[in-house]
């Protein structure tokens, strides 16, 4: 953009003349994202007024309520025909109201809603000083180690910020695959990654590991954001405007009245071929698919289990269904450009995430690498570019939100002196020792691998299916071969904790709460519901499977 | 009339089920069960014998549905019977040598505590064998077929505790799947050919398929004849099955369940008449085997196992008969009938004097016996003109037809056929003579034996146990088993006559098999008279061998043909040698190459994966900046590959 340009936008934006309409906003379209706002906002007041004593029961209430209101909300949407019939645009064309993004809402939210319960989480750790802790460093503020930190262990001080921040994430993660222009794209990035990285920042145990992860994340994802605000910015350029549909139209050719101040750079197919490619990195960044995933086996290993849980589930379903509307309804008219290159990124993510995580000897590790994979299997379904690639990828998303949130919840009960024993070798013979336990995580393993009879399975299934039908057959070749793979560090687990002598001080397994156990079991109902008799949640996807435009 | 049908099979597999569940309760009447259930099925037999005599010989058929097996679309498999001339005759020699047999049972298993399960076993028999000839279509007639199978095992290795006995058993469980896998393929081809298996579209729509396809049919069902009726090449297991008890020779390895392979091929007539091939290589079968047979005949010191060879050799004409088509189907199933009393009386004729001799089994350990069992000498010496075709008894009416049938069949192989059926005919009179004079005549071996047991390595465990110290008293059988003897004796006598004289058989089945008049080359007086010329040959050689001269009793060393003999002509080492060690070497050879190749390829895989992994781990350093890098250089790839896409 030359300067001029620049100029005769700002003179045109501030022409005296024109009256600016006063905004129109659905309040009640947008309710669900409303709803969890104001609560993650009313939770900070809560922090500022009520009794440090009563902060977390007053916070855990809150955000377990507006995450049900909202789910109830996002329910109440679908009846009510907006996931199909009355699909539309809301809030001056900034946010969709659309089945995909319904879906992706009520998965979000649940999947909330299980963090939730894992983040309050108190019987796992041993009593400190006479009082009960979670997961969440006493005072983030203090330096690792130091006597302020200890000082404020012994004060009984807790962390209870997280709920307010874990619903500020949820918020953005409601608006990121329900953004209809590109600002609002951007924005809900933000939203849904700062209070990320700080949560990542506060784990009780390993604080210096959790702080290099936060840091680590935070200076990646700022990077990565940087790329996608470049390629907003180039795409603006190319169209004149940051609306999905104006874009799209432009994009057609079936939109001609040239913005006069981007005469120069309008239609020029450079800048939408380098912006798009640097959109769809920064989203593919927060997906984890390679080579942009380096930064997921370090925080999903350094951040505080429930973090990592909730992160695994709840930031790839936004992210996915960012990266899904983008595509569909941005970009269909250039999927022979992206096309290839999203068959290349499917297939090296698939791969290298199976690959490396053969070698992988910590659990929290390994289910990362398997993140990594699981997100290349997701981006096959995505590439069919087809009704049935969007139903597929939102099956997909939720059955692997619940495994994951699952997984990670049991990794949390595994315990030993220092924490959680996240070791594989420490795993050994805990199939002997805690057999419900082993048993259920053997469950999720199944589910990773995409044995039948579970979610995964069925997931799987409908995504090859999908990208078969679509023309990909050589990556549904690659992504079974993978799989094959990626079975193999999955049944080994299951093998070590069933047929592994245990070892004398292993770690023991803790009697979580009812919040985990409920999370756990809600990841096991799920799996398992979904695994045999996934037609009706299959038919939910494909009916959720149109975008609004 | 047609509802009767089911019940002659009906019968003996209820008294198979009793007997076999019924436990220990019965066995006090268990033997009683078992062989009137047989007679109740003969007895239907006889009901419905009678009935069919009174229509015409066009209309006799007569057919009994009871259900639909497997209603599939396209794939419908029937419990349905068919009973015409062909099944009737077989309905007859089953029911009636089968009733005579567990007759002469109750008295031969009289001190065996299992007797009550050895009825169940014999009735499952019959019921399995009704079955195989009364199915209306070939998947019944298979379940039948392994029914007898299951049957003969059973029976085979009734003396279980006798390893002999239980190998035997196994050898021809074995040998037989290797037949039972040519049956099930045929009917696969029969399936795919013609879309059913039932007798009737079968062999009507035979005309209508390829010569090749009907030639491959017709070579799958030989070689599940060839399995079931113990002929070359499947032969092996025949000698062995002798371990079983002297009736369940009679019945199963003698009269029955090894022609079954007979009727299977006369059964088929329609699509061996239009596969030449396949006929001439059945009449090859025939003719190789009825010469093996009897050669192994000659050699044999045990009772059974030369009456074994003769089985498998008589078998061998009926093959041949077959095999020559029109001209030789009646004569096949009549020297099968006829072979039917015979050689069932002689075994039990055999059975009985081993009754009397300790169950010595050992013919140089005989002698002289006529003395001592007049019954069974003059029973077994009426199966003895029998068999060996001497004129007017059953064996020259029915031989001499298959003789004169394989010279009709004309040419170079008529010539041939004939002249091996020939030598057979002089060949059986040799041995048959043989078993006679040492069996019945000569001195009284067992008198004066040698008295200890190292120098007689081929004396059965069983016998040596019981027979070593106590010298032998031969006595007469009992009542219950010298009355079957006899009326088979009658039959041996009379039947041949009886079917013969007038072609009353050659009427009887001509509607089921056609048949056509054969021309020999030479006139059927001369071909008569050389039979009768060459049985005089043989049986005048036999006599100078064995009827003049002192039978050793230890077993000369003998020429390298009657040591071959002995061993059956080696059969067991060809298969060891080939089929074994062959067997041995390929899965060796494949156990090799799944180790080195096909482990060694998944093991490499499953290493080279994991080295990629460990190489690929270490791109994770943990540096912040180099992630910043790879998704720098990502990124820049992403826009590159994005650029060029359009580029191309």
């Amino acid at each position: 953009m030359s300067a001029s340009a620049v100029h005769s936008l700002w003179t045109m934006a501030a022409d005296p003349i024109e009256k600016i309409d006063a905004p129109k906003i659905e309040y009640g379209q947008l309710s669900p994202t409303l709803i969890v706002i104001g609560a993650a906002i009313l939770g900070i007041l809560i922090e500022a007024f009520v009794p440090r004593r009563s902060r977390y029961y007053a916070q855990v209430f809150l955000s377990a309520v507006a995450l049900a209101a909202a789910f109830a909300a996002v329910v109440g949407l679908a009846a009510g025909g907006y996931a199909t019939t009355k699909a539309g645009i809301a809030a001056m064309g900034a946010i969709a109201v659309d089945g995909p993004a319904l879906f992706l809402q009520g998965t979000i939210l649940l999947a909330g809603l299980l963090g939730v319960f894992t983040f309050a989480e108190r019987r796992l750790d041993p009593v400190a000083h006479g009082n009960r802790v979670d997961s969440f460093a006493a005072q983030a503020a203090s330096v690792p180690g130091s006597d302020s930190e200890k000082a404020a262990v012994k004060a009984g001080f807790t962390t209870t910020e997280v709920f307010p921040l874990l619903l500020f994430a949820i918020g953005g993660m409601l608006i990121f695959p329900a953004a209809n222009d590109l600002l609002t794209l951007f924005i809900a990035l933000e939203v849904l990654s700062l209070p990320l990285y700080l949560l990542c920042a506060l784990a009780r145990r390993k604080r210096l590991v959790s702080q290099e992860a936060a840091v680590k994340y935070f200076l990646l994802g700022a990077f990565a954001s940087a790329f996608t605000l470049f390629g907003i910015a180039l795409l603006y350029g190319y169209a004149g405007s940051v609306s999905y549909a104006t874009i799209a139209q432009v994009v057609d050719g079936t939109v001609q009245n040239v913005t006069p101040a981007l005469a120069d750079t309008m239609g020029n197919d450079a800048l939408l071929l380098v912006g798009t490619a640097m959109l769809v990195m920064g989203l593919l960044f927060k997906v984890g698919a390679v080579p942009f995933h380096m930064w997921t086996p370090d925080v999903y290993q350094g951040a505080p289990t429930p973090v990592t849980g909730f992160m695994a589930a709840a930031t790839k379903v936004a992210a996915f269904g960012a990266l899904l509307r983008v595509l569909y309804v941005v970009l269909p008219g250039l999927r022979w450009d992206w096309r290839p290159v999203m068959w290349a990124v499917a297939i090296v993510t698939m791969l290298a995430g199976a690959i490396v995580a053969i070698t992988q000897t910590d659990i929290k590790r390994l289910l990362a690498y398997s993140s990594i994979a699981h997100a290349g299997f997701i981006l096959a379904g995505v590439i069919a570019a087809s009704p049935e690639g969007v139903s597929s990828v939102l099956f997909y998303l939720g059955a692997y939100s619940f495994v994951t949130i699952g997984a990670f919840a049991v990794v949390t009960l595994v315990r030993d002196a220092g924490g959680e024993a996240t070791h594989l070798s420490k795993w050994a013979g805990l199939g002997r020792r805690s057999p419900l336990v082993a048993a259920v995580f053997a469950v999720f393993l199944l589910a990773f691998a995409g044995i039948p009879l579970t979610s995964g399975f069925a997931g799987k299934f409908a995504v090859f299916k999908a990208a078969a039908e679509g023309g990909a057959g050589a990556i549904v070749v690659i992504g079974v071969i993978s799989s094959a793979i990626a079975a193999f560090f999955y049944i080994r687990v299951i093998v070590l904790m069933f047929f592994s002598e245990p070892r004398p001080e292993g770690p023991t397994v803790a009697v979580p709460s009812p919040l985990t156990t409920t999370a756990i079991a809600v990841g096991v109902a799920v799996t398992v519901v979904l695994g045999v008799a996934p037609q009706y949640f299959l038919d939910l996807a494909s009916q959720a499977g149109v975008f609004v435009r | 009339m047609e509802n009767l049908i089911a019940l002659l099979v009906a019968a003996p597999l209820l008294g198979a089920a009793v007997l076999l569940c019924g436990g220990r309760r019965l066995d006090a009447v268990g033997h009683w069960i078992g062989t009137v259930l047989a007679a109740v099925s003969f007895v239907i037999g006889a009901v419905l014998f009678a009935d069919m005599l009174g229509k015409d010989a066009e209309a006799r058929e007569i057919g009994q549905h009871l259900f639909s097996w497997i209603p599939v679309e396209g794939f419908q498999a029937d419990i349905a019977f068919q009973l015409d001339q062909l099944s009737m005759t077989f309905v007859l020699l089953i029911t009636g040598v089968g009733t005579l047999i567990h007759l002469y049972s109750i008295g031969y298993m009289e001190h065996d505590e299992r007797r009550r399960r050895f009825f169940g076993y014999l009735n499952l028999f019959l019921a399995a064998m009704l079955l195989l000839v009364l199915a209306d279509n070939y998947l019944l007639l298979y379940v039948g077929w392994e029914g007898v199978g299951l049957a003969s095992y059973l029976l085979i290795g009734f003396w279980q505790h006798k390893p002999s006995a239980a190998t035997a058993a196994k050898k021809a469980f074995l040998v037989n799947r290797v037949g039972d896998m040519g049956l099930s393929i045929a009917i696969m081809l029969m399936f795919t050919t013609f879309g059913t298996f039932a007798f009737g579209p079968v062999l009507e729509s035979a005309g209508e398929t390829s010569e090749g396809k009907l030639t491959a049919i017709a070579l799958m069902l030989l070689l599940a004849a060839c399995g079931k009726s113990a002929q070359v090449p499947l032969q092996s297991w025949l000698g062995d099955a002798m371990e079983g008890p002297t009736p369940v020779s009679a019945l199963i390895h003698a009269a029955t369940m090894v022609t079954a392979g007979v009727y299977l091929i006369v059964r088929s007539a329609d699509i061996f008449n239009l596969a030449p091939d396949a006929q001439l290589v059945t009449t090859v079968v025939g003719a190789v085997t009825l010469l093996f047979g009897a050669i192994v005949g000659c050699a044999k010191d045990d009772i059974k196992k030369a009456l074994a060879g003769s089985t498998m050799s008589q078998i061998g004409y009926m093959v041949l008969a077959a095999g020559l088509g029109p001209i030789g189907y009646v004569f096949a199933i009549m020297h099968l009938v006829t072979h039917g009393f015979f050689k069932a009386g002689l075994f039990l004729g055999a059975g009985s004097v081993m009754h009397g001799m300790n169950d010595e089994v050992d013919m140089r350990k005989y002698g002289g016996l006529r003395k001592y069992m007049p019954v069974t000498f003059v029973t077994f010496g009426l199966g003895y003109l029998a068999i060996i075709g001497f004129p007017g008894l059953s064996g020259f009416f029915s031989k001499d037809k298959i003789i004169e049938a394989a010279f009709a069949k004309g040419g170079t192989e008529g010539w041939i056929l004939g002249g091996v059926a020939l030598l057979g005919a002089a060949i059986t009179a040799y041995y048959m003579t043989r078993v006679m004079l040492m069996t019945f005549f000569g001195e009284e071996r067992w008198r004066s034996r040698p008295t200890a047991s190292p120098d007689q390595p081929d004396v059965e465990p069983a016998a040596e146990h019981q027979g070593a110290h106590a010298e032998p008293h031969p006595h007469e059988s009992p009542r219950s088993m010298t009355i079957p003897m006899i009326v088979l004796a009658f039959g041996s006598v009379f039947a041949g006559a009886f079917f013969g004289i007038g072609d009353r058989f050659v009427h009887w089945l001509e509607p089921v098999t056609g048949h056509k008049h054969g021309h020999p080359p030479v006139s059927a007086l001369t071909i008569t008279l050389s039979t009768v010329a060459v049985l005089v040959l043989g049986a005048g050689l036999a006599y100078l061998h064995y009827g003049r001269r002192p039978v050793p009793a230890v077993a000369p060393r003998g020429s390298l043909l009657t040591r071959a003999a002995r061993r059956d002509l080696l059969q067991d080492d060809f298969n060891h040698v080939v089929l074994v060690r062959g067997g041995e070497h390929l899965t060796r050879s494949l156990v090799y190459v799944d180790h080195t190749l096909v482990d060694g390829v998944v093991n490499g895989t499953a290493a080279s994966v994991g080295g990629l992994s460990g190489r690929l781990r270490k791109l994770q350093n943990g540096y912040a900046r180099s992630y910043a890098v790879s998704m720098f250089g990502g990124a820049a790839v992403l826009i590159a590959a994005t650029l060029l896409m359009r580029a191309v």
